[in-house]
């Protein structure tokens, strides 16, 4: 805090991030394991046990809620008290409340293990949690956007650097979107009913969902790409102009895609298209960053060979780039009537997930967890290499398999005879799935020993090293 | 479709606020000089800030932070 000596240098405040760090790499473990295992009860349904609480229809949310708010919002936290204190050169505004935010995250996901499995749910996807805990998500993200706006607003230097923008960017569209789904009439503690119904309830539901993944899991983890990808490679990005361009871009676009994902529904044509059209003129926007983060390793290609790190690093955007290729081939109607419903959306969601998001998490997080504890580099760089393979193995088997067994169902399901009857029945393509169950929970297990190793090395990285106070240069004044 | 009286003003608004926004930072010269803000972040030293790249406003904790020590 403020120091009463007169020679003290001021610090950035950095407990925060160091708790956000360390309780990202707990929850990356524990939302995978819970993959894992909802993996395992599609191939296996007697491993529900006969028990409520481990039922797949309840454990499937604690997963998704658990890798994207728990794992993925830890991750942004961290990463983004961290970027805006050294590119603002200016101390975290108001710690204190930073540390709210820290504590009041980690109750959020504390009360989600524990109503998801009682089967308490608004049943929206990727917004399941009933009305209690979405008020404590708000308050705590309104205090969120107070410790990051104040900070940027408090700065020493005068631009903004370019991942703020998106951070920012993420922060102010979660909050409206968080908001805006979530509004409901609560008729007990535990149970609320939606304020939108039918096909608007879908809309809204899923105008949030598509920007979850656009502003959550895109912009969040692009602004967390533009930091991290120069400092290890230690080159600037490659165009900064385009860097701003494609910001802009990126987020005009994002909040029209949401109807793709209700392709030949009751939803109007008009919106149909609208999604369809938006979804496809992403794709730019979403390539010129991938472009940009790849090639700010021009001229230094080589580090690629030696440097784990930087392996996750640019391969997360290799499965970014594919990811933002297929998903817009996936909004086009024709071949969404073939793939919605099927395993090739969970194929693209966990290319998207495990090789984006996951990868830049962990690239970024190899990056920071050292630094925060007086190291450079992590307890054992070999782990981390290691980690890079059995993940990326793991990725490709999932999404092979997925892609294989969805083509496969959407080809099932429509096949009909001369006579205008179904070919087959829905349970033989359900049989027809199980191989492809098996291969993916295989990939599952690979993503998840990789994490494993992840929290090893973490571990003795943090033993070995010492929670380091870092000083804040001093700007000079004015002459 | 009676939501729409109420989305499409609400989006008109929205595309105001990002363009606000947009001439906001175009006005405060965030577009000047783009090149040197991308290599900023991987300069270690203070002589890295020139004089003019110093935000004019800063928090009493933080003034009385900086006019601490012998700088």
């Amino acid at each position: 805090m403020t120091s009463s000596s007169t020679t003290t240098q001021p610090v950035y405040s950095d407990t925060v991030v160091r708790g956000f760090a360390l309780m990202a790499v707990v929850y990356g473990i524990v939302g995978m394991l819970v993959g894992v295992v909802i993996a395992a009860q599609l191939a296996w349904p007697e491993l529900n046990l006969g028990i409520p609480w481990l039922s797949y229809g309840r454990l499937r949310p604690l997963h998704t809620n658990a890798v994207i708010f728990a794992f993925g919002g830890c991750v942004l936290f961290a990463t983004s008290y961290h970027v805006v204190q050294r590119t603002c050169q200016t101390r975290l505004f108001l710690p204190k409340l930073a540390m709210f935010t820290f504590l009041g995250w980690n109750l959020v996901i504390l009360l989600a293990v524990v109503t998801l499995p009682l089967g308490i749910t608004q049943g929206k996807e990727y917004a399941e949690l009933e009305w209690p805990i979405d008020i404590l998500i708000a308050v705590v993200w309104v205090c969120y956007a107070i410790v990051f706006f104040g900070t940027v607003g408090t700065r020493k230097i005068k631009h903004i650097y370019v991942a703020n923008w998106f951070f920012g960017a993420f922060i102010i569209a979660v909050a409206l979107l968080h908001i805006v789904n979530s509004a409901a009439i609560p008729v007990s503690l535990t149970k609320s009913y939606s304020a939108y119904a039918g096909v608007q309830d879908a809309m809204v539901q899923w105008w949030y969902g598509h920007n979850a993944v656009g502003f959550f899991l895109t912009a969040g983890f692009l602004g967390m790409m533009y930091y991290y990808i120069p400092k290890q490679a230690g080159r600037p990005v490659y165009s900064y102009r385009l860097s701003i361009v494609h910001f802009w871009a990126l987020i005009f676009t994002y909040m029209w895609a949401g109807p793709h994902h209700l392709h030949y529904t009751a939803l109007p044509d008009w919106a149909q298209s609208v999604g369809m059209i938006f979804s496809l003129v992403l794709l730019a926007p979403s390539w010129g960053g991938m472009i940009n983060g790849i090639m700010t390793l021009s001229g230094a290609w080589h580090k690629l060979r030696d440097d784990p790190i930087l392996k996750f690093l640019i391969v997360s955007l290799s499965f970014y780039g594919m990811s933002t290729f297929e998903g817009p081939m996936m909004s086009i109607k024709t071949v969404n009537a073939l793939s919605h419903y099927t395993d090739w959306t969970v194929g693209h969601v966990h290319s998207g997930a495990l090789g984006w998001v996951g990868l830049i998490s962990m690239g970024s997080l190899y990056h920071l967890i050292p630094r925060l504890f007086g190291r450079e580099k992590m307890y054992s760089t070999r782990a981390v290499e290691l980690h890079f393979w059995v993940a990326t193995i793991g990725i490709v088997l999932y999404i092979a398999a997925m892609w294989i067994a969805g083509v496969m169902q959407g080809l099932m399901w429509r096949a009909v005879n001369p006579d205008g009857t179904l070919v087959y029945s829905f349970v033989e393509s359900v049989k027809a799935t199980y191989p492809f169950y098996v291969i993916r929970l295989g990939g599952g297990l690979l993503y998840l020993t990789g994490m494993l190793i992840m929290g090893w090395n973490t571990v003795m990285t943090v033993a070995n090293g010492k929670a380091a106070t870092a000083t804040i240069p001093l700007v000079p004044a004015h002459a | 479709m009676d939501i729409l009286y109420l989305l499409i003003p609400l989006s008109a608004v929205l595309v105001l606020a990002i363009m606000g926004i947009f001439g906001w930072a175009l006005n405060k010269g965030q577009f000047d000089d783009v090149e040197r803000e991308g290599s900023r972040i991987l300069q270690d030293d203070v002589l890295a800030v020139d004089g003019d790249q110093v935000a004019s406003q800063s928090t009493p904790e933080q003034s009385r932070n900086i006019q601490s020590g012998s700088s």
